[in-house]
């Protein structure tokens, strides 16, 4: 069986797999990195995103034999060795930016991303458009877009730390 | 998926080699619809090739009055390229909106060129823009690469290497994208090149993407909006199916055609 080596989250891994295998299997049964989810497995729904290579990418429609030498982060990556949360995972949690939870770590990777393309950050309407490739069946994407927004500014360094959501 | 042996060739020369020895071979580079199709189970490959580590076919060139484009560069390459940013910005704005960010950070030109899904965008703007397609083996204009519907001239184990495409004087597309899917459900690319005006259609033709002559001509004449306005596709050489008729896609070309007009300016 074909070895892959990978760098997941700063670790690395080699692992046996077969040439079908698919990526988000590799993360989920074999190294047992559970966060990353499989929605639709057709690469629409984007709930299995993870980086390669500091891009965005759908793992249910990537081989692990084509990730040989690669370096991914996955959701479990984000948040520091003492709990800090990532300051897109805390937007989201300040925003209330999820209802059920199933598409959070695949839009959290996206919204990431997308970020980091937009130095020059992103109106509402870019956003809603950067995460053509997520859907929230919970059709929460109201939430999702304020806390985005919010984190953009963390992350590019504009605030100092994340402005709060109002009472609603 | 049913498994396979996988390969991953490092010059062209390797990939080809693989590829002749075995028919059933085929190879990948982005993966964005072998693989769907592969999980449907509606290939069957013996062994999945790896062209991802070929360096030569990866980037963007400017030679001369033209843009080369290595068949592996992916379609977030071409939108941010700066090359083709400055020479065909048209078809840097089309990249941005193949697929999602996800699809456009694996999905390869050269492996859209090779499939040439008739709702793609590519095959429009080479056809338009009298690209030639680069293989291992020849070079082909797009009329004559862009055969058929999900066909082309390619033969078993021949490989897209990279496109050249003439830089035009002006060029500019518009689609209408199903609503649900976002494929084009007809989509326009109109050019003035050094050959003349070319106009070619995706997502609506029965047969795949195709020039428009009538169009070509009214806009030879006059380079305007209008002059398409009244050009008008017949309903019989387009697909009509659960999204749209044959006769509302006619329309839709039309419509399509008018505001690529405006995108070129």
């Amino acid at each position: 069986m074909p070895q892959v080596t990978l760098t997941v989250n700063g670790t690395k891994h080699t692992v046996e797999v077969e040439a079908r295998t698919l990526l988000v299997e590799t993360l989920r049964e074999q190294l047992r990195l559970t966060g990353t989810h499989v929605g639709c497995d057709t690469s629409q729904c984007g709930a299995c995103v993870v980086h390669m290579g500091g891009d965005s990418v759908k793992s249910c429609t990537i081989l692990s034999v084509q990730c040989d030498g690669s370096e991914i982060t996955t959701i479990e990556g984000l948040a520091a060795a003492d709990g800090t949360l990532h300051p897109m995972q805390e937007a989201f949690r300040e925003y209330h930016a999820l209802q059920c939870g199933f598409c959070t770590p695949g839009m959290v990777m996206s919204a990431i991303d997308l970020v980091n393309k937009h130095p020059d950050g992103m109106s509402e309407k870019e956003i809603r458009e950067g995460l053509e490739g997520n859907l929230c069946r919970c059709t929460g994407y109201h939430n999702i877009v304020k806390a985005i927004a919010a984190a953009q500014d963390v992350m590019h360094g504009r605030v100092p730390e994340l402005v709060r959501a109002a009472a609603e | 998926m049913y498994d396979f042996a996988y390969h991953k060739p490092a010059s062209v020369a390797d990939a080809v080699k693989i590829l002749a020895a075995d028919p059933d071979a085929r190879p990948i580079s982005g993966g964005m619809t072998l693989l769907p199709a592969l999980k449907l189970r509606l290939n069957k490959p013996t062994s999945v090739v790896d062209l991802s580590g070929i360096a030569e076919l990866h980037g963007v060139k400017r030679e001369g009055d033209k843009l080369v484009i290595g068949a592996l560069t992916r379609h977030g390459d071409v939108a941010s390229s700066a090359e083709v940013k400055a020479a065909i910005p048209t078809l840097a704005a089309m990249a941005g909106t193949i697929g999602d960010t996800q699809v456009r950070n694996r999905g390869t030109m050269g492996g859209s060129v090779a499939n040439n899904d008739p709702s793609a965008d590519y095959p429009a703007a080479l056809l338009a823009l009298g690209a030639t397609i680069q293989t291992d083996k020849r070079k082909l204009a797009a009329e004559d690469f862009f055969t058929g519907m999900f066909t082309t001239a390619l033969e078993v184990g021949e490989l897209v290497t990279a496109i050249h495409i003439p830089i035009p004087t002006k060029a500019g597309y518009a689609k209408m994208r199903n609503p649900a899917s976002r494929y084009s459900m007809a989509g326009v690319f109109v050019a003035q090149t050094a050959s003349g005006v070319r106009v070619a259609v995706n997502g609506a033709g029965a047969n795949g993407v195709f020039r428009e002559k009538a169009m070509e001509a009214a806009l030879s004449a006059n380079w305007s909006p209008d002059a398409v306005a009244g050009v008008k596709v017949d309903p019989g050489l387009l697909n009509g199916d659960i999204h749209g008729s044959a006769e509302y896609r006619a329309h839709l070309v039309t419509v399509m055609a008018k505001r690529a007009v405006i995108d070129a300016g």
